[in-house]
């Protein structure tokens, strides 16, 4: 295909206007973007391991393009952020420990196989999508304004998840049972992300309190994994605690792969 | 249409030839092929690879095997006997003064 990008540039938000428009993030609503901006960001850089490691040629490409949406969510959240302490996306992403993340652990879970990921991406899709449909109505602009970019590309990964969530439950027996221990290896996290979040406090009509999203959640889940021939897990929460810095094990190898070249060459671009 | 998880005993995906329409009025044009499991996932995937740049408004997937195509070796017969049949052509003809409005 030749070149038409340039006819489509659109005003939709981005990491870069929202940097250069000035507009100052009050602190309480930095931190709370930060949580936001880290579920994206740990997330793409977990969906990045499968980049010439997918079954198909096609399904790197697929799984790639939603990393790359999830890491413009980040970009966005975490520049927004990063404005209330004359900081830049960057010093956050980059130069920030890991009890200092404050992303949900659902994110920062290994891949597994093909279908853990999709199980992961299932769960994390829907979730963003009745956030961000809730953030639309935030009062803070910005986070309405990333929200409303945002939603349209999660709606897709809402329908790549549905997709292979069907597909691997109705296929052979092995590909059912595959799907099914993916969705029984990630369940333990679905609950922190309904749970209270510490960093909406205070901000009512700005942030959007998870405890509202479940409802919606669970109607669609369990209706997309019934259509799939599944059984929604019942296995006990994990304990939680992104949003306060509490990870688990598998967090700090994936930080310390994203980092790694920021730290060894502080400002260095390319 | 498929069903989802129905595929056909295949070990491989088949391939899908992809036609992408830049905009409305315009006709769909070849942009190239890929290889998914069934059409619903060829759709997505199309959307994937060759519409990442806002180059199409709509997509039409086609198993490569349902193409018909014309015998490159048969070039001769098919393609060249235009050749020397210039009166197939309006330039052919010249303007005739009695036809005032053509």
């Amino acid at each position: 295909m030749s070149h038409t990008s340039n006819r489509t540039i659109s005003d939709a938000v981005t990491a870069e206007t929202i940097a250069t428009s000035g507009s100052i993030a009050p602190e309480a609503v930095a931190r709370y973007a930060i949580g936001l901006g880290d579920d994206a960001l740990i997330l793409a850089q977990r969906l990045g391991e499968w980049i010439a490691h997918a079954p198909e040629l096609e399904e790197d490409v697929a799984l790639g393009n939603i990393a790359l949406d999830q890491l413009g969510h980040a970009r966005s959240f975490l520049s927004y952020a990063s404005s209330a302490w004359e900081k830049t996306e960057d010093d956050l992403a980059y130069f920030r420990d890991e009890s200092e993340f404050r992303n949900r652990q659902l994110f920062e879970q290994p891949n597994g196989d093909f279908a853990q990921t999709i199980a992961r991406q299932l769960v994390a899709s829907l979730y963003f999508q009745a956030l961000y449909n809730a953030l639309c109505q935030s009062t803070d602009q910005t986070l309405a304004a990333i929200a409303a970019k945002a939603i349209k590309e999660v709606d897709y990964h809402v329908d790549h998840s549905v997709q292979w969530l069907m597909r691997l439950g109705l296929g052979t027996e092995f590909s059912r049972e595959r799907m099914q221990h993916g969705l029984n290896s990630v369940w333990a996290f679905v609950a922190e992300l309904f749970s209270n979040d510490p960093l909406t406090a205070n901000l009512e009509g700005i942030a959007v309190d998870p405890q509202t999203l479940q409802e919606e959640f669970d109607r669609l889940v369990k209706k997309a994994i019934a259509e799939a021939g599944l059984t929604v897990p019942t296995v006990p929460a994990a304990r939680g605690g992104g949003r306060a810095g509490i990870h688990t094990e598998f967090l700090g190898p994936l930080l310390a792969e994203m980092q790694v070249l920021a730290r060894a060459h502080p400002g260095a671009t390319w | 249409m498929t069903s989802p998880g129905d595929f056909g005993g295949r070990e491989t995906w088949p391939l899908w030839e992809v036609f992408v329409r830049s905009s409305r009025g315009l006709s769909h044009v070849h942009a190239g092929s890929l290889h998914a499991p069934d059409e619903t996932m060829a759709v997505r995937n199309a959307r994937d690879l060759y519409t990442r740049r806002a180059e199409g408004i709509s997509i039409w997937v086609v198993r490569a095997s349902d193409i018909t195509a014309s015998d490159p070796d048969a070039r001769g017969s098919f393609f060249e006997s235009p050749q020397g049949k210039e009166y197939r052509h309006a330039t052919y003809y010249t303007e005739s003064d009695s036809v005032p409005h053509l």
